[in-house]
């Protein structure tokens, strides 16, 4: 496996839980700021999962 | 003594043409100056193997020729040591060559050597042929030294993705986060300045494959791999370390075999982008020729 979940990012606290680090936003906006700052520290892509969550994948 | 003119023009003959291939170009590999002193004293010693071959059959030294083929034998070690540099150096790459590519060059560096000792075996034996013309051997030997160097650099070259493809500019769209070109979804895009990055410079081409051959080849990973890789390479690529979003892409459309690349270069000219696609080498470990099988010409 050399694809790893980092981090997850979610506005919607429902959608979201397992074992990756959980980041919540109040709002899309928050959301894509939050996951673009994570994404740079890890070196990683963000993908949007269109339902308000985004993911940190390092590939 | 009295071959030592065929010794020196024959040695000679091989470091020209192991020099001949030494090209320049954009891939600065081998690198300039050290990996040009590995390689041309590789071609020296190929050189001199097959300089000397001549005089000792001629000698009746048998011996002497079986050690010399023993010693030919070395220049696999060439391949091992140019697959542990690039492998090493694979690390440092923005866009990985991959592993395909990195056993097409080592291979290509090995075979070199051989010609380098083809090239002075056929200067050798032309030398001992016209030892009655005198100082003439050196100019015809050296002249038949380039006629073979040239015959078989041409016998070597492979083909480029221009000649088994057609290369377009293609489109791209945006559906939510994913890229789309055509209906292929390339990568999915999560960040809005990501996405706002490649609709202001991103460029897209597809390659269509001219035959169920053609087709095989494109669809071997490390070829696809080396398009990304020399790509970026010749044009240049909008990316910053970590950045991953924006590594070239290339994905295949299963439905008619074509591949579709997705880059932000760090100039966008769409003639350079396509030429820099075109100009790819075909990988010789990816071609696949599926028209010579029976099931092959079946499904064509």
């Amino acid at each position: 496996m050399d694809k790893q979940v980092l981090a997850v990012c979610a506005v919607d606290k429902a959608k979201v839980g397992g074992g990756a680090p959980i980041f919540y936003a109040s709002d899309q906006e928050e959301l894509s700021e939050l996951a673009m700052l994570i994404s740079r520290v890890f070196g990683a892509a963000v993908h949007d999962l269109h339902n308000g969550v985004m993911i940190i994948v390092k590939h | 003594m009295k071959y030592i003119l065929t010794l020196i023009i024959a040695s000679l003959g091989g470091v020209l043409a192991r020099l001949y291939m030494l090209r320049r170009d954009y891939r600065q590999y081998p690198s300039y100056p050290q990996g040009w002193a590995i390689h041309l004293f590789l071609g020296f010693i190929g050189g001199s193997i097959g300089a000397i071959i001549v005089p000792a059959l001629l000698e009746g030294d048998y011996s002497a020729v079986s050690f010399l083929l023993l010693a030919a034998s070395q220049f696999r070690e060439v391949r091992n040591v140019e697959r542990q540099t690039l492998s090493a150096m694979e690390s440092t790459e923005m866009v990985k060559r991959g592993t395909a590519y990195i056993e097409g060059i080592a291979r290509v560096f090995e075979a070199r050597n051989y010609l380098a000792i083809w090239v002075a075996l056929s200067v050798a034996i032309t030398s001992e042929l016209l030892v009655s013309i005198g100082w003439w051997r050196v100019g015809v030997g050296l002249v038949v030294g380039g006629i073979t160097a040239l015959i078989l650099m041409r016998l070597m070259q492979g083909d480029q993705i221009c000649d088994i493809s057609t290369v377009e500019l293609a489109d791209f769209k945006f559906d939510g986060a994913l890229v789309l070109i055509g209906e292929v979804v390339m990568m999915n895009v999560g960040l809005p300045e990501s996405r706002k990055v490649y609709q202001e410079r991103g460029l897209a081409a597809v390659i269509r494959p001219k035959g169920p051959d053609a087709k095989a080849t494109l669809a071997n990973l490390g070829q696809m791999q080396a398009i990304a890789h020399d790509v970026s390479s010749m044009i240049g690529v909008y990316m910053d370390v970590g950045e991953q979003e924006f590594i070239p892409m290339v994905r295949r459309d299963p439905s008619i075999g074509s591949l579709h690349v997705l880059m932000v270069p760090s100039e966008k000219d769409e003639e350079a982008f396509l030429a820099a696609i075109r100009r790819v080498p075909v990988l010789e470990g990816a071609v696949r020729k599926p028209l010579t099988s029976v099931a092959g010409k079946m499904v064509d």
